[in-house]
């Protein structure tokens, strides 16, 4: 079986599956656009303020 | 093309606008507290577009795309982990759990995480070290690959050790204005040049060499071309996998494949990127511009590497396979067809391109490099945290050394080398670090002496198989041949199969194993790192 011009399905399949996963990705990002939102928690405060002071020292 | 003159202008624009960026990004992370308060967080296109450019660069490109040119199509296998590893299973599984803890832990650098995860200075201080010590290598992977592109196109007027010192200055230049700040908002820029040059240079190939099936059959007709050297390991032509078993599979498989495939996982300058972000809302989006964004990366840069060959060939100039063409050194490869084969406004384009991709890399690999030996190394396990002034000292002297280590290496490393390189660094990084980390985000059990051994034996057995068994590796240090009087211990197909086939399950077995044995880390410590996860 030939796909796109290229014989061996090791090589075709890698070129289908690259577009796959790059579709796959796509329609997880958009299925799943508006979930995960969180609470921000005085953890996340924290990093944030050690992250900005370290950047800032160096 | 020689116009130095117009790169120079190219240049110093592109940098100005750079600047601008990231002084715009600057000011508004001064405000990154309210920011994140207020609700607001990181645009998903900005995060992933900054994770992709950090992730991708000139050693993908220029190094990665060259070695298409030689093995063929088949490295298009790792574009296909470079999406599932690089941004699915690394985004989706990896990402949201990295996040939390790291904020839990308030971890701000991949060894730090693993410290504070397994309460132990020393896993911090041995991740940092390693990480300063190797890192210069996938680093100086990345500044050949840009070298190699400033050389070819302007061959006449600058040679590769002037290309280097260029780029040099360049990347100082660039971490000098605030660079190093890894502010995504100049990232993102730089990805979208990258996105918006790969784009074309598929289309502009495609269309050149008659459309997408005529190009893959006219590469597909050039097997006999395959010099018989390729041939005699095991290739059988650049639309086709190599012979199964054969030396140039377990190269192609073991060491380009999974080697740089897996390795993604466990890169410290990305872990930390998913630390930025707000909620995992921000991980969902971000998937879907990070798969496109590497499909246009590495899945062109190989691509049209394999095709090169085709113009090459066919150019009544060359009349030769890529390789020859690049008289064997594969660095070359991909400079030389943009150059050739592409108008002069693309090799400005493309100039930009590679820059963007470069520089993204480099900055985020030099400041890796200074907190892990400030941060990591020399305040908590040298000096145990008691003298915390010392570390933004020893943090600058740290990239400075990481410079100039990258730069000697640069100089000293031989042709067709960034391939190599990279995926040595991201072996090791996989061996080394990855099932300490797959234990740190799911499982609670692993103990500090499980990750310990685990690290351990990951980078001692892949430097002991780079020295002793890898041929490649083995024969360029020459310590097994002093040692033993044989270039290497064992003989094919050891020779050829890179080490993590072999280190990465034996570190992922000790990993597991020990901390069945061990001393539980205690519970509430546990519980404070998996918090709201």
């Amino acid at each position: 079986m030939t796909v796109l011009g290229i014989d061996d399905w090791g090589i075709w399949s890698a070129y289908l599956l690259c577009i796959l996963g790059a579709i796959f990705s796509v329609v997880y990002g958009i299925i799943n656009w508006n979930k995960g939102d969180e609470e921000v928690y005085p953890e996340d405060v924290r990093w944030v303020r050690d992250e900005k002071k370290a950047e800032e020292e160096v | 093309m020689d116009n130095v003159f117009i790169l120079t202008i190219v240049v110093v624009v592109y940098l100005l606008m750079i600047s601008y960026l990231g002084y715009y990004g600057y000011r508004k992370t001064k405000n990154a507290l309210d920011y994140l308060v207020a609700g607001r967080s990181v645009h998903p296109f900005v995060m992933a577009l900054s994770y992709g450019a950090t992730f991708i660069s000139t050693s993908a490109i220029v190094g990665f795309g060259g070695a298409a040119a030689m093995f063929g199509m088949g490295l298009l296998w790792l574009t296909f982990l470079n999406i599932l590893m690089g941004i699915i299973i690394a985004f989706i599984i990896f990402g949201k759990r990295t996040r939390k803890i790291g904020h839990n832990l308030d971890a701000h650098t991949f060894p730090e995480l693993m410290g504070r995860r397994f309460q132990s200075s020393f896993i911090q201080g041995f991740s940092g070290l390693v990480i300063f010590i190797f890192m210069p290598l996938y680093a100086a992977a990345v500044l050949i690959g840009a070298a190699r592109f400033i050389e070819t196109t302007f061959s006449s007027q600058i040679n590769y050790n002037v290309a280097i010192l260029i780029y040099t200055l360049i990347i100082c230049a660039y971490v000098l204005a605030g660079g190093l700040k890894g502010v995504m908002y100049t990232d993102a820029l730089q990805g979208a040049i990258m996105f918006v040059g790969m784009m074309i240079l598929l289309v502009m190939t495609y269309t050149k060499l008659g459309g997408v099936v005529a190009a893959h059959q006219a590469l597909g007709a050039m097997a006999a071309q395959v010099p018989e050297k390729l041939i005699a390991i095991g290739h059988m032509g650049w639309t086709k996998m190599p012979t199964l078993g054969s030396n140039l599979w377990w190269t192609l498989v073991s060491t380009i494949v999974m080697g740089v495939g897996i390795g993604v996982l466990a890169q410290p300058q990305l872990a930390v990127r998913f630390m930025t972000v707000k909620s995992n809302k921000e991980i969902n989006r971000a998937v879907s511009i990070g798969g496109v964004f590497i499909l246009s990366m590495t899945g062109i840069a190989f691509v049209v590497g394999a095709l090169t060959n085709v113009y090459f060939f066919t150019h009544p100039e060359f009349g030769k396979i890529s390789m020859a063409v690049a008289g064997g050194n594969i660095d070359k490869i991909i400079p030389m067809y943009i150059n050739s084969a592409l108008p002069v406004w693309f090799v400005y384009v493309f100039m930009l391109t590679l820059l963007s991709a470069a520089m993204s890399t480099s900055s985020s690999q030099f400041h890796t490099m200074g907190t892990a030996i400030g941060r990591d190394f020399v305040e908590r396990a040298l000096l145990r945290g008691k003298y915390p002034q010392y570390t933004v000292l020893v943090t600058r002297i740290g990239i400075i050394f990481g410079v100039i280590a990258t730069v000697i290496l640069g100089y000293k490393l031989p042709g067709s080398v960034i391939a190599v390189a990279t995926a040595i660094f991201f072996g090791l990084c996989a061996s080394a670090f990855l099932p300490s980390y797959i234990g740190a985000l799911f499982w609670k059990g692993m103990t500090k002496a499980g990750v310990i051994a685990s690290m351990l034996t990951g980078f001692l057995g892949t430097a002991f198989w780079l020295l002793f068994i890898h041929q490649k590796e083995a024969e360029a240090m020459g310590l097994c041949k002093l040692i033993f009087g044989k270039s290497t211990l064992t003989g094919f197909p050891w020779t050829v199969v890179d080490p993590i086939v072999v280190i990465l399950p034996i570190s992922l077995v000790v990993a597991f194993g020990v901390s069945f044995f061990t001393q539980k880390l205690p519970k509430e410590h546990i519980e404070k790192c998996f918090k709201h996860v």
